[in-house]
């Protein structure tokens, strides 16, 4: 597997958030995803972002176009450096919240895209990684 | 009509006792807070009997925007106004079921015709006079 290119932005606010969709959909776009897989991806890198700048302060997301055996991908990647998530396989549960959304983002972006990756660690952050591949 | 679009505003405009939201641009999080207090505070003002919120333009809803859309709507739905979400777009509709997201018993349309028929339809259903429902529902949530 190989990265064909890679972009890296910050997200602090919910502005960055809107401009972060416009990034991810427009990548998407140009590797060739169909509408309804555009969709996902945007959405599911709407709900991932939105965790870093409510439970992080923000942070940073990598875009990277894969291409592997002849098909291509794109690997969303969203670092942050807040209090992290004691327990992942809880937040990873429908319905579970600790903040003002409705506990869907991390199981949600998960079913949305292909591969989902987290780790976290108690006060030095968060890392998601999140895969769709046509 | 009723209100000048400011910027960062989303207009509300008033038929008859229906209130119609049209949302053009793709919202971040406090616009959508921001129209839900305009909504709100509009319901109340003109005395509206029904919301039709267009989100065809939508190309995205995350579950911050399907929240905020499901809980206007059981606000009004507590004030006497029925709300129905018109035109939600095929990849957002599945991408919603995939997220897991429901919009709870929102009511829902293709079009805005079709949204105001079914206003018009549940308005025949219950002739009931404005205030009579309202009373025993009114704790908060």
């Amino acid at each position: 597997m190989s990265v064909a290119r890679s972009d890296r932005v910050a997200v602090r606010s919910g502005e960055d958030l809107l401009h972060l969709r416009q990034m991810v959909r427009q990548w998407a776009v140009d590797i060739g995803f169909g509408l309804l897989d555009q969709t996902r991806i945007v959405t599911a890198a709407s709900e991932l972002g939105r965790n870093m700048v409510d439970f992080a302060g923000g942070g940073v997301v990598r875009l990277e176009e894969l291409a592997d055996l002849g098909r291509r991908g794109l690997r969303l990647t969203f670092e942050d450096h807040g209090p992290g998530i004691p327990d992942v396989e809880l937040a990873l549960r429908d319905g579970y919240s600790t903040g003002s959304g409705l506990g869907l983002g991390l199981g949600g972006a998960r079913r949305l895209m292909n591969e989902f990756s987290i780790a976290s660690k108690v006060g030095s952050g968060t890392t998601v990684a999140i895969t769709r591949w046509r | 009509m009723m209100r000048e679009p400011a910027a960062e505003r989303i207009p509300i405009l008033k038929m008859g006792d229906v209130l119609l939201v049209t949302i053009q641009v793709e919202m971040h999080d406090q616009l959508a807070l921001t129209l839900q207090n305009d909504l709100i505070e509009a319901i109340i003002r003109e005395h509206a009997r029904g919301v039709l919120i267009d989100i065809s333009a939508l190309e995205v809803v995350d579950s911050f925007i399907g929240r905020v859309i499901r809980d206007t709507a059981a606000m009004s739905k507590l004030l006497g106004a029925l709300t129905v979400v018109v035109g939600i777009r095929p990849a957002v509709a599945i991408t919603l079921v995939d997220l897991g997201l429901s919009l709870g018993d929102v009511p829902t349309a293709m079009t805005v015709e079709k949204g105001m028929e079914l206003l018009r339809f549940a308005r025949a259903a219950a002739p009931q006079p404005a205030g009579g429902e309202g009373e025993h529902e009114r704790g908060s949530q």
